[in-house]
């Protein structure tokens, strides 16, 4: 058996542990990669930029724990480029694990040192209205009633006794909305309802995996911007100029694609050579 | 190296290396934390729904709808009237569980029609006019860049491959065959997109072993 009829029969094996290997070692250097921003990152940073202080923003929660490691670093580093401007946050789910996900971002962002000296308030600054049932529904009615889809926030505090509520009743009060999303209900349903019907101007985070059905909406501005994948994640770092972790994983995400390209290119030889 | 002192975070990564372990070849390790997962995965979604659906939803709709009958009779306003139409869906949802029961499971069938008709009728004008019409409108373009020009080309030789009225042959043929590189591309773009997020999820779980977990990375 030839050099290139081994390479065919390789034990798949050997790739995994390569690839495990190329994702694990560069974890371990502290490398910045040149991350290059694009224009629908830039949407949804100049959109936030350009909100005057007080603005209210409505973020939706849309996955959970399994799409962590691409929406968490977007979720971070949202919040911490709207409390950076004095915007305030108001947090809601249509995924039943999200607000939890929401909770766990706030604790990273409201630790961080120049966003903790600003002395943030729930209730007054930001909010965390919860989950509740029924999907695209829940943006339906917020449409005409935000209070009626969310009677009370994730605590129980009904929303008339919350300050950050007063003078909210629909998509009319909120300045902009952000989707964070990895699958159904999300970005296309909130396109779908808030932006078209309702009007909303609307940005979003996605998974890489969703990021390229979710591009159309952008290209005719249903969307002001999309955040897709990890890419997103480190390209809105970079544009806020706070690298984290988005930009930090970039590396183990470089070398991990040198690998995969490695892998195709070898196997096409193998495979032409071997007739 | 700083391992956790959290449990929560050892079952974590044990679990995660469990799951792991299906790379190498199927295990009795992995079988047990693919069914811990199911079976977690399963529990808290029913009570998740049982808590946020059902409870409040359902059993709070009628609950007030009782009360306020018993305090003001049927001087009560229209708003508190509608709390009773939760009873209809209470209906279909228990027409659902039937499914259980080979002999009137067909009557499930009436809270699917009313489920898809629903949902037909709330998608059809969103996706006529999201994911149609507002799409149209913004391909039909001036072709004064380079950037427009893809646009519309790949846009109308990507429907030209689509339409199986006419035999695919001479220059017809050539505009779906055109059609078919755009398609090509496109698919090739989601498939690098779809390998990022797969290697996401791998970083992620390689950050939680080797940083959360053991905490060898800084």
């Amino acid at each position: 058996m030839g050099f290139f009829e081994r390479l065919l029969k390789i034990d798949r094996r050997i790739i995994f542990t390569l690839i495990g290997i190329a994702i694990a070692l560069p974890l371990f250097f502290n490398v910045s990669m040149f991350v290059e921003t694009t224009p629908v990152v830039k949407g949804v940073y100049e959109v936030v930029e350009s909100l005057p202080e007080g603005s209210k923003v409505l973020v939706s929660f849309d996955y959970d724990p399994g799409s962590m490691p691409e929406l968490q670093p977007m979720a971070e580093s949202f919040f911490r480029h709207c409390f950076s401007r004095n915007l305030k946050v108001i947090i809601m789910g249509l995924w039943p694990q999200g607000p939890l996900q929401a909770n766990w971002a706030l604790d990273v962002i409201l630790n961080e040192p120049d966003i903790k000296a600003k002395n943030l308030r729930y209730g007054v600054n930001y909010v965390n209205l919860g989950y509740t049932a029924g999907n695209e529904v829940v943006i339906l009615r917020m449409g005409s009633n935000i209070h009626a889809a969310f009677p009370a926030d994730y605590y129980g505090t009904p929303l008339d006794d919350l300050p950050i509520m007063k003078g909210i009743r629909n998509f009319n009060n909120i300045d902009f909305v952000y989707n964070l999303s990895a699958g159904y209900p999300g970005t296309m349903e909130w396109v779908q309802f808030a932006a078209d019907r309702f009007h909303a101007v609307l940005g979003a985070g996605n998974t890489a995996v969703q990021a390229p059905l979710m591009y159309p909406y952008a290209n005719t501005g249903q969307l002001v911007g999309i955040l897709g994948g990890m890419k997103g994640a480190a390209e809105y770092e970079v544009l806020a100029d706070r690298p984290a972790r988005g930009v930090r994983y970039m590396f183990s995400q470089g070398i991990a694609h040198a690998v995969v390209i490695f892998f195709v290119i070898l196997g096409n030889v193998a495979y032409f050579a071997t007739g | 190296m700083h391992p956790s002192p959290d449990i929560g975070i050892w079952i974590g990564g044990l679990l995660t290396l469990g799951i792991f372990s299906f790379l190498y070849g199927d295990n009795p390790y992995y079988k047990f934390c693919e069914a811990l997962f199911v079976g977690v995965s399963a529990g808290h979604w029913f009570i998740t729904l049982f808590w946020t659906v059902f409870i409040p939803k359902l059993l709070g709709n009628i609950g007030i709808a009782i009360h306020t009958f018993r305090t003001e009779g049927f001087a009560a306003g229209m708003s508190d009237y509608m709390h009773w139409s939760y009873i209809f869906g209470g209906i279909l949802g228990f027409l659902m569980i039937l499914r259980l029961f080979p002999k009137i499971g067909w009557i499930s069938r009436w809270s699917l029609a009313f489920v898809v008709g629903t949902t037909a009728g709330y998608y059809f004008i969103n996706y006529l006019v999201s994911n149609g019409l507002m799409q149209i409108q913004k391909t039909i373009l001036p072709l004064t860049s380079v950037g427009n020009i893809i646009l519309v080309v790949g846009t109308f030789c990507g429907l030209i491959y689509f339409f199986f009225s006419k035999e695919h042959k001479g220059a017809f043929g050539g505009l779906a065959r055109v059609g078919i590189w755009f398609l090509m591309i496109t698919f090739g773009a989601s498939f690098g997109y779809t390998v990022m997020s797969r290697m996401s999820l791998l970083i992620g779980r390689m950050d939680y072993i080797f940083g959360i977990w053991l905490g060898m990375i800084r």
